[in-house]
């Protein structure tokens, strides 16, 4: 877009993802939560690494480009524009990545970076748990000290990948004395250790999108603690921005879903503005205003500034967009809309936008109390 | 890549607010909706000192040539203040409108302040009464009413001259896709008939009559960088609405602690917050796209004006609700941003008609 003028050097890497896509992209995949979907995706992963697109910011070193944040907002883009499958990757290399850049030892980064960016480890994130989702602090798992390492017990809940995973990344109480956001540290595990078990749980789509994992005294060395023992809460609190803001839901996939949508409304006929052509116009200017913003972040950011609790305004508006976007897809299909296809698909899948990530009241709380200011008052806004 | 505002545009935009808290534009504004206008007179020249006035009017007329991001810059604090005045007509359209026109002689003198302007279309026309000149075109350019396939209104004919072709709705229908057609709509004076009341007590509203012609050409542009400036003005009101909230919530208690601390007070403030957030990206891409000549320039407006439009109304209706009976009075100075965004959002084409141009433009560019 002629608004945004990126130099020489961004284009040409713009036109060079463009092609390769062009190539290269096996378009729409089987639900990866499905046995055969997961295996087509570790595949898809393999070949975006052979290409070395499948983490185009991280350093040369781990497989990536050393692009700027410039350059990863225009991948995305051209990734989405092109209908590229959804990435299986995506726990590792976007919440668990950053951290283990950031907190990780370098024996961390040799074992996991590079096994994540070719599909070689899928990565499960372990927060929740069945009596902590939006009050995460109050977690019960436990980490008790052992012989070189930890035993892990209790169970954790709503991880996503998790049936088809290899390993996980979550919070345990690992001082039971301390105060509750103090007493936390971050572990990584495998999935098919002794003591794990994984119980898949089918999604409202009806494949097993999440699963509950359940530890039994379960081994972890002290090589598997990421970032000190005790700063669980900190080093979780800096993906959990990531997972908000940026890393998550780049601009490219609400701008090539609103795009769609128009093509459906001109498919289906129609072309004056009744309310669901304001509703196909509200969904794009949606896009737009998401796309312009992110690039609005991406100058604050390269010139040195950082996002705050702003990932919240942005969890809220994509949140909110991508549901009222496909509604409008299906209201547009008629009485087709509840046959199985690709809108429905989506359109289920962004009915899970207003909760996972921290459900929009949590982000509502955040917003007003660290953006607006507005006194905190008795009710605890929680913060994930 | 680099989207966003200039060191040099946030410093203007302090200045003028500066210039603006210091000076009593409440009591500026209520003596206009009474009628006198020496209080806002003696603020567009303070403002005209700044070169509010004359940012559009080329610098051999004595103005400062800037861009429409400048000219956004400066209606979002207009708007943020909530200064009163024909400043859309005379700042955002008339330069563009008017130049190269027989016209035109009076650019020099918006520029210093010295005149107003004031401009109909399809409408009526605003402050009038203080108006040099006062100039109807005969048409909203280039939006169309959901389902009108009919004629365009009255007016034919016209000069093939660059400026202002005035292009029949149908013709312009597909924004971004360039048009070569024959100006249908033209620029005439205005004879001004009898006054009538906005729903904003500042806006002082005329009936015309078309008179002499004074042009035909292309006056979309002209009427884009009017609807650029109003989204701009609407989204320094929203913000105004919401800043005046959050102080408000945070002083006003009930059951003994401030409103500000129920979630359901909060969760209405932070929606307002993300409204406005993500108007403000679109509105600094109209302008950057006008000032370009992007081909989706006129999309982008009409995008700008939707979204401002709707996140300056959530942000009014919200701030009445938070403020409970108070905010429902007129003697509490809330109200001058709320009346004024109801009129703002209707003006410079309706959400309706800005939409059909995005959808138009949309179905048809593929
Ligand atoms: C598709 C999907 C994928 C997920 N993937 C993962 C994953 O991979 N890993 C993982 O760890 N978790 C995952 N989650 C879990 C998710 O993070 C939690 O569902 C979320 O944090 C909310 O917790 P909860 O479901 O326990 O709801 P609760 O916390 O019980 O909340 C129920 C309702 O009460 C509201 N509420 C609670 N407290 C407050 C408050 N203080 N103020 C206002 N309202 C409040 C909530 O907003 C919500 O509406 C996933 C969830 C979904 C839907």
């Amino acid at each position: 877009m002629s608004t945004l003028e990126f130099t020489e050097r961004e284009e040409t890497f713009r036109l060079e993802a463009r092609d390769w896509l062009a190539a290269n992209n096996p378009g729409r995949l089987p639900s990866m939560d499905t046995a055969e979907g997961a295996a087509a995706h570790r595949e898809w992963e393999r070949t975006l690494a052979s290409g070395r697109w499948s983490v185009v910011a991280w350093p040369e070193a781990y497989g990536g480009r050393d692009a700027s944040l410039t350059e990863w907002v225009i991948f995305e883009e051209e990734y989405y524009l092109a209908g590229a499958p959804t990435r299986i990757s995506q726990n590792g290399i976007s919440l668990l990545a950053p951290i283990i850049f950031g907190h990780g030892t370098e024996a961390q980064k040799e074992r996991y970076l590079r096994d994540m960016t070719d599909g070689t480890l899928v990565w499960a994130q372990a927060w929740s748990e069945p009596e902590a989702g939006s009050d995460l602090a109050s977690l019960r798992a436990t980490a008790t000290r052992v012989d070189g390492g930890w035993r892990l017990n209790g169970q954790k809940t709503w991880s996503s990948r998790a049936p088809f995973a290899d390993r996980g990344f979550g919070l345990f109480r690992s001082d039971p004395a301390a105060e509750r956001h103090r007493g936390l540290t971050y572990f990584l595990f495998d999935l098919s250790a002794d003591g794990v078990a994984v119980r898949p749980i089918d999604q409202l789509d009806g494949t097993p999108g999440f699963a509950e994992i359940f530890f039994d005294d379960v081994f972890v060395s002290d090589d598997d603690v990421l970032g000190g023992v005790g700063d669980g809460w900190k080093v979780a609190m800096s993906t959990a921005g990531n997972e908000r803001g940026l890393s998550l839901r780049s601009p490219g996939r609400f701008c090539a879903a609103a795009e769609r949508l128009v093509e459906l409304y001109r498919e289906e006929g129609l072309d004056k503005l009744d309310h669901r052509g304001s509703k196909v116009v509200d969904a794009w200017i949606g896009a737009e205003a998401y796309r312009l913003y992110t690039w609005g972040t991406v100058t604050h950011v390269e010139a040195g500034g950082s996002v705050g609790a702003e990932g919240s305004i942005n969890k809220l508006w994509w949140s909110d967009l991508d549901l009222s976007l496909h509604e409008t897809a299906l209201d547009l299909l008629g009485a087709d809309a509840e046959l199985e296809g690709p809108w429905l698909d989506d359109y289920l899948f962004s009915l899970s936008g207003p909760i996972y990530a921290g459900t929009n009241q949590i982000q509502r709380n955040i917003v007003a109390e660290r953006v607006l200011e507005l006194p905190r008052g008795s009710q605890k806004g929680g913060a994930q | 890549m680099r989207f966003g505002r200039t060191p040099e545009q946030h410093a203007f935009s302090e200045a003028l607010d500066d210039l603006l808290t210091a000076a009593d534009v409440v009591s500026a504004s209520r003596a206009w909706s009474a009628g006198d206008h020496s209080p806002g007179l003696k603020l567009w020249q303070r403002l005209a000192e700044l070169g509010v006035t004359g940012l559009l009017v080329p610098e051999d007329q004595d103005g400062l040539g800037a861009s429409p991001v400048d000219l956004a810059v400066a209606f979002e604090r207009l708007g943020y203040h909530g200064v009163p005045g024909p400043w859309i007509e005379s700042v955002a359209v008339a330069p563009a409108l008017l130049a190269g026109t027989s016209d035109s002689d009076i650019l020099q003198r918006l520029a210093s302040g010295e005149a107003l302007v004031s401009v109909a279309h399809a409408s009526r026309a605003l402050d009038a009464d203080v108006a040099e000149r006062t100039y109807a075109l005969n048409d909203r350019v280039g939006l169309t009413a959901p389902d009108s396939a009919g004629p365009p209104p009255s007016g034919s004919g016209g000069s093939t001259s660059a400026s202002p072709a005035l292009v029949e709705p149908g013709e312009r229908q597909r924004a971004g896709v360039e048009t070569n057609t024959a100006p249908s709509a033209i620029l005439r004076h205005a004879v001004v008939g009898a006054q009538r009341r906005s729903v904003d007590p500042t806006r002082r509203l005329f009936d015309v009559t078309p008179g002499e012609e004074v042009a035909g050409g292309d006056a979309g542009p002209a009427l884009d960088l009017g609807t650029l400036a109003c989204s701009a003005m609407l989204h320094g009101a929203g913000l105004r609405l919401l800043d005046d909230s959050v102080a408000y919530v945070k002083q006003r208690t009930q059951f003994g602690r401030p409103i500000g601390e129920f979630q359901a007070v909060k969760h209405l403030l932070a929606d307002v917050r993300v409204a406005l957030d993500f108007a403000a990206p679109l509105v600094h891409n109209a302008a950057v796209e006008l000032e370009t000549e992007a081909p989706t320039a006129a999309r982008s407006v009409s995008a700008a004006k939707v979204a401002a439009g709707d996140a300056a109304y959530l942000a009014s209706r919200t701030a009445l609700q938070v403020h409970g009976a108070i905010g429902y009075t007129r003697e509490f100075d809330l109200s001058l941003w709320i009346l004024k965004v109801r009129a703002l959002v209707g003006a410079w084409g309706t959400p309706t008609e800005h939409r059909a141009r995005i959808l138009e433009s949309l179905v048809e560019a593929r």
